[in-house]
Order: structure tokens, then sequence, then C-alpha cells
């Protein structure tokens, strides 16, 4: 039994993980592209775009019906020769930088991009300082009779 | 010295909390508007049944007018409805509506059911014009200045309080200019 569990734990959960984006991705059979090599952008597309409605989707994952007209919009652009670069700007002129699923890198991201590095720096520079201070604060040499001592525990150990 | 360093720690705990506090109230859902001072996109759409007028960009040029993306399927725009029928009985400033992703003739149902308060409306099945204006759900209102610019951008139900503090106030600007 507790074979199986581990089993389950092993493989089918991760498996099963891994397999769920793939079962809710969420564009319509009949919306696919005839064109194999748009159809391939399209999708990177979608899942770069927010559903505004939706928060935390992407266009790609999310069913309602304003995802599914902006993937439409999405296939209307490449159709119309757009690049990938022009079809996220189309939308992001109408919806604002909030359709980029990824914030662009500009004055009020720096911080949001760089405040991990920011705090890796700060928290490195803490535990230097902490572990330098404990350094210098090493125990004292022995004195003579715990030299001693320590030589007669060894020898019971048999160690020296 | 050392001792007030102790209490850094709970100074940033209680900095981060008001601020992360403060985000809490905030609405995550009011995306804000990318149409402000912007021309309003071009567009001509079919009316919303046989033989009706439909609704193009530039219907709304030379005055300032109201635009209202409504659908029949959207329950806060009955709730909103009546003020609409309110403003249009007024006279104060022309009403155009665009009907968002309704099933043919279902918008020309729902205004011959509770009253049209619309000059012209047009029919936006395909949702496209709705995309074009940055819309993210129903009602939401825009006005629109002589010159056929978009103003400013109303997200949800026009009521009583909306329309006397924050619409009329700016259509009144808006006239003056």
């Amino acid at each position: 039994m507790r074979q199986l569990a581990r089993l389950f734990l092993l493989f089918l959960l991760p498996a099963l993980l891994l397999a769920a984006p793939v079962a809710m991705a969420a564009p319509e059979p009949d919306e696919r592209l005839q064109d194999e090599e748009l159809e391939v952008r399209a999708r990177a597309l979608y899942r770069q775009l927010r559903c505004v409605v939706c928060q935390s989707q992407s266009i790609d994952e999310s069913n309602a019906p304003l995802a599914a007209d902006m993937r439409a919009v999405v296939r209307e652009r490449l159709l119309a020769g757009d690049s990938d670069a022009e079809v996220r700007a189309w939308l992001q002129t109408r919806y604002g930088d909030y359709v980029l699923m990824m914030p662009p890198l500009q004055g009020n991201t720096i911080l949001l991009w760089f405040f991990p590095v920011i705090a890796f720096l700060i928290g490195g520079t803490l535990i230097v300082l902490f572990v330098r201070g404990q350094s210098g604060r090493a125990a004292p040499a022995l004195n003579p009779d715990e030299e001693a001592e320590l030589a007669r525990l060894r020898e019971e150990e048999g160690q020296s | 010295m050392n001792r007030v360093f102790l209490f850094l720690p709970l100074a940033i705990f209680l900095v981060l909390g008001v601020y992360f506090g403060l985000g809490l109230r905030e609405d995550p859902s009011a995306i804000p508007s990318q149409m402000i001072d912007r021309p309003l996109p071009v567009f001509d759409l079919p009316g919303i049944a046989d033989g009706e007028p439909g609704l193009a960009s530039t219907d709304l040029a030379g005055h300032v007018s109201l635009l209202n993306v409504f659908g029949s399927w959207c329950p806060p725009c009955e709730i909103e409805h009546p003020m609409l029928m309110q403003i249009s009985r007024s006279g104060r400033v022309p009403i155009y509506g665009v009907d968002w992703r309704d099933r043919p003739g279902d918008g020309a149902v729902w205004l011959a059911r509770h009253g049209n308060p619309y000059q012209r409306a047009g029919d936006d099945a395909q949702g496209r014009v709705a995309i074009d204006l940055g819309i993210t759900g129903a009602p939401e209102s825009f006005l629109v200045d002589r010159e056929g610019r978009v103003r400013f951008h109303h997200v949800g139900i026009i009521d009583e309080t909306v329309w006397r503090d924050v619409l009329l106030p700016r259509i009144e600007a808006l006239e003056a200019e």
C-alpha cells in the first residue's frame, strides 16, 4: 500500500500536474488557423496576453467571451501580416501594459524587476557581516588544566 | 544604539503592512483607460434590427455625447437603464449605444421592452468595437467631445450620483470649451 502511494507521488502526480495545462487549453477547435506556422505564433501570443476580465489568466487559458474575441483579434492581425510585436502593441494601445503577461522593463517597473537582486545583495551583505562578527568572537585558547583534561579524555577514548 | 536597530524589522513590517493594507482596498479589476484624449476609433456598425439606422464613429462628431456599451445579456445594464432613460428624456446630452456581443435581434427586443434611450445604436455582435474601445465589461460609458475625442471613461453603472457628480460637471466643462 505504501509503495503504491510512493509510486503515485513519484510518477503519477507529476505526470498529472504536467498534463493539466494541456487539458485546460481553452482555444476552441474551430479557432485554428490554416497556416501551421501562423498557428504556432498565435498560440505563443495567446500565452503572452492577459485576459482583461480574468486577471491572472492568459487569453490562452481563459474561456471568457472577451478572451475569445481577443484571440480572434490576434489571428486577424497575424493574417493581416503583423509581426508578433505589432500584435502585442495593437492590444497594448487599447488595454495598456496590463494586457501583457510579462510587465515591460520601464521606469515604473524597475523596482519590480530588480528588487529580487537588491534583496539578495542586502541579505548576502548581512550574512557576510554576521559571519565575520562571529569569527572575531572565536572561543579563547584552552588553559593548561583544560588541555590536560582533553588529553585524558582522548586517551580514554583511545584516540590519541 | 544597537538596541534601536533591534526594532528595525518591526518598523519595516509595519510600513509594509500599511502599504499592502492600502493595496487591498484597491480594485484590481479597474484597469486605467488608455482611451482618454485619443480620437474615438473609427467604426461603422449596422443597426440592431433590420431597417434601423446603425452607428458610425462619425455620428458622434460635432457635439458632446455619451457613448454607452450595453448588452441584453448584461444584468447591470438593466439596473443602469432607467437612469439612461431619464437622461434621454431630459435631452441634456445625446446618448449613443453599442450593443455588445448580443445574438441577432436580442438587443432590439431588449430596447423595445425597456425603452430606447439611444439616438442611434450599433450592433457590435463580433465585439471588435468593444476591444477597440478597451472595454472589459458592460456597462461602460465614454464622454466624447466635439472633435470626436474620448475625454472620460466610466466603468460600471451610471446611477443618479454618477450622473450628477461625475458626468454632468464634465459635460458642462466640455460644452464650455
